[in-house]
């Protein structure tokens, strides 16, 4: 585990846990990214709001890089379309079939004690590391 | 403040939370996912995190009927864990493994300009789009 950052992982877990429920207090409505996402493509109410939490994914990251960061922020993904674009596909898709992703489902969920949202958690994350360690024995790596 | 503004701001926090955390970077989730592998169990204390500090709120808050905004709250009823619950929550499973990328991560990824973020994100919009369109 020399990759291992349990003190930035913790802190940045809280600042999200405060987002989730300061967003819950003020609007009523839990901060599921794929819901989000799918009402700001499709809803009929609230939309722009919906479009404005998006929004708000890009700048607050844009706003850490360019002003609190002092080293540059690391970021290494795969630039293979045979991974990028079935399994951007399938996140979208499963996460809508399923009810929800790793906010709505992963803490908003896990957050309210709903049974349904921890057995979610337990399968992604299990299925996530089935199809990880598979493609390892096939030599993909990241 | 009304409700856009709110909304923005809460993206933004969680935009900086996300960054944070490390889970905008792929390799971190993969490193997660990675269980047999130079395993890193980061991604945990994020969940954790997030999940014990908004935990005792949704508690406290459990019989609230209105926002602070005024809205009707309206939670997910219980349901029973269905085939869509156990299908969509393995093929979404797939996705996170082949790439890294969960839906916040995937969309607070734009802001490193790499268009591979974007490929993805139109993947992931395509794969709502097309479940919106066959499965009720």
């Amino acid at each position: 585990m020399n990759n291992f950052t349990p003190f930035s992982a913790l802190l940045g877990g809280i600042i999200i846990g405060l987002s989730v429920v300061f967003y819950f207090y003020s609007t009523g409505r839990l901060a599921g990214i794929s819901g989000i996402f799918e009402n700001a493509m499709t809803g009929t109410s609230k939309r722009l709001s919906n479009l404005a939490f998006l929004l708000g994914l890009v700048i607050g990251p844009l706003i850490y890089f360019n002003f609190i960061a002092s080293t540059p922020v690391a970021f290494n993904i795969t630039h293979s379309y045979l991974l990028i674009i079935p399994g951007g596909f399938l996140v979208g898709f499963g996460t809508r079939l399923g009810g929800g992703c790793t906010s709505g489902h992963g803490i908003c969920g896990i957050g309210r004690l709903s049974v349904n949202s921890i057995i979610a958690t337990g399968i992604f994350v299990a299925v996530g590391m089935v199809t990880v360690t598979i493609l390892q024995q096939f030599g993909v790596y990241l | 403040m009304n409700d856009k503004s709110i909304s923005l701001l809460c993206g933004i926090i969680f935009g900086i939370g996300l960054v944070i955390s490390g889970m905008t970077n792929p390799e971190k989730v993969i490193g997660f996912l990675s269980i047999t592998h130079n395993w890193d169990a980061s991604l945990i204390f994020v969940m954790g995190g997030a999940i014990i500090t908004a935990g005792p709120f949704f508690y406290f808050f459990r019989n609230k009927e209105f926002s602070a905004l005024g809205d009707k709250i309206n939670l997910p009823a219980k349901q029973n864990i269905d085939k869509k619950l156990i299908l969509g929550s393995s093929l979404f499973g797939v996705g996170w493994g082949l790439v890294g990328l969960c839906p916040g991560p995937a969309i607070s990824a734009l802001a490193t300009f790499d268009p591979i973020t974007l490929v993805f994100l139109l993947s992931m919009a395509a794969g709502v789009l097309v479940k919106k369109n066959t499965i009720k």
